[in-house]
């Protein structure tokens, strides 16, 4: 590469973008599509990717929660895994995968999905002894324990395993899409790069940490609505 | 003094049958530096209808004596009958008001009623089981705060739906540890008149833990007191003579309701004063 291009002003940055940011909706086919389609694209990876591990994270931390014994053996597992930053699973995941939409939503899955498990992993053990008590004295199913007492004790913590783990699906998203090309904000950005466009790579940016605040409000909302208030 | 409790001095109203027999049961837990022994021997016998409270110092396994009896804990040595039956787990037969409530924050009073109901009764009709809990929330006068979470509750609340929760399933003994240990001095005078009312009108049988002895004097046919941990035992029983139904102004008036308390107050004073707290 030649010159790097130089920074731009803030004014320069929007009089450079006003024109993307006024329009975001156009479509002139190919990857030449106005930012709400590009952030929707990418939203629609993490969207699927991200319930994916919510599914199997949350059945899987239940599992393992549940079982001192299972716990303590895989924990030391799950913390190495989970320290792998999101782009090393993708070279992985497109040598098994070879397509680059399956991986890209694979390496979506496998980053949100550890502190998902984790964190039902605690908020299963962490259920009160005394609400075990009354189920035990009750002689309470295994059915209705897991509903009545297991799972709204452990909400809380999944919820915030969950709240975590969608901010790193939309971290690891746009990274990934970098590589991997097509629609979707992530190659938007390196797009731009390659035609030296710092100033749509800015306003890329601010849209990215907006997505991302609304994606984390979305989750906390939600939490509220499920998780009754304590004490 | 009435420092005993042979069945010649029951109480007319009970049955002289043993209900609750508590045999030689012992409880050991092995630590690094040796076992370690909270209950050792302990002899107990309750009959049906009766109201016992047990007494003793904080730490001299009247807990773990519960538990032995409810089943979250087997004893090392001994065994606890009910009604010549072996205990070996807990179940709904013998009913537990747990210290701090343990209501289900994510349920409505009368959702925490209802699991007990439902658990007890599943093959009863879903309206009489809704009518069983209306009942027994009515019985402890929450039958307007039936839809109020616990958090929306107070102390005395709670407790009263802890209440209504344990005897909507027909228990045959209800043990209570500590239930009115932390509400102000109202309130629990107003619970164990209920709970008074309450025992009466069910003829449940109680055993209740509590270090309170002008409590355990209001309430009780007999007061077991304990010797302190470790190794614990029971000391010795009281039996409180007052008439049913019982009326606190008139006992305060009482000379023999101050002897009792006397010899109780000396007995885990004096006699079984705590040397070295644990």
């Amino acid at each position: 590469m030649g010159d790097k291009p130089a920074l731009p002003p803030p004014t320069k940055v929007f009089s450079d973008t006003l024109e993307l940011i006024i329009n975001p909706f156009f479509d002139n086919g190919g990857t030449d599509k106005g930012l709400f389609w590009q952030i929707w694209a990418s939203l629609q990876r993490v969207g699927l990717g991200f319930s994916l591990s919510a599914i199997v994270g949350v059945g899987l931390g239940i599992l393992i929660g549940s079982n001192a014994k299972i716990y303590s053996a895989i924990d030391p597992i799950f913390q190495v895994l989970r320290t792998v930053p999101p782009l090393a699973w993708l070279p992985i995941s497109l040598a098994a995968l070879k397509e680059n939409e399956p991986s890209a939503i694979f390496v979506i899955f496998i980053t949100a999905i550890w502190p998902i498990i984790i964190n039902t992993a605690v908020g299963v053990q962490q259920v009160p002894q005394d609400y075990r008590n009354v189920s035990r004295v009750l002689q309470l199913s295994k059915r209705e324990y897991f509903f009545s007492i297991l799972l709204p004790a452990a909400a809380p913590y999944i919820f915030s395993g969950l709240r975590i783990g969608i901010g790193l699906a939309w971290l690891a998203i746009v990274a990934a899409e970098m590589l991997l090309g097509g629609v979707g904000i992530g190659f938007f950005i390196w797009d731009a790069w390659n035609s030296s466009l710092i100033s749509e790579i800015i306003l890329a940016l601010i849209y990215i940490g907006l997505v991302g605040l609304l994606l984390d409000r979305f989750v906390g909302l939600v939490s509220q609505l499920v998780v009754a208030e304590d004490k | 003094m009435q420092a005993l409790a042979s069945p010649q001095t029951l109480h007319p109203h009970l049955k002289p049958d043993p209900f609750l027999v508590v045999e030689n049961v012992s409880k050991v837990y092995p630590t690094k530096t040796g076992d370690y022994t909270v209950l050792d021997g302990v002899n107990l016998t309750v009959y049906e209808g009766e109201f016992v409270c047990v007494i003793g110092h904080s730490g001299c396994g009247k807990t773990t004596l519960l538990d032995t009896i409810s089943g979250f804990r087997k004893p090392t040595e001994g065994e606890v009958r009910l009604q010549g039956r072996r205990i070996t787990k807990p179940g709904p037969d013998r009913m537990v008001v747990f210290q701090n409530y343990a209501l289900l924050p994510w349920k409505s009073a009368f959702e925490n009623v209802y699991l007990a109901v439902n658990a007890a009764f599943p093959d009863k009709p879903k309206a009489e089981k809704k009518e069983i809990v209306r009942d027994h929330l009515a019985m402890v006068g929450l039958e307007e705060s039936a839809h109020k979470k616990p958090g929306q509750l107070s102390g005395g609340m709670k407790q009263r739906v802890a209440i209504a929760r344990a005897l909507s399933i027909r228990p045959q003994v209800l043990i209570l540890d500590e239930p009115f240990g932390a509400l102000d001095a109202i309130t629990k005078e107003e619970l164990q008149e209920e709970l008074l009312k309450i025992w009466q009108d069910h003829r449940v049988t109680i055993l209740m833990i509590t270090h309170d002895i002008d409590e355990a004097l209001f309430l009780a046919d007999r007061i077991v007191m304990m010797t302190n941990g470790p190794a614990a035992k029971v000391g010795e029983e009281l039996s409180i003579p007052f008439a049913r139904p019982r009326n606190r102004a008139h006992l305060l008036e009482d000379p023999e309701y101050y002897n009792l308390r006397n010899y109780a107050l000396d007995y885990l004073y004096n006699r079984y004063a705590h040397d070295d707290d644990e």
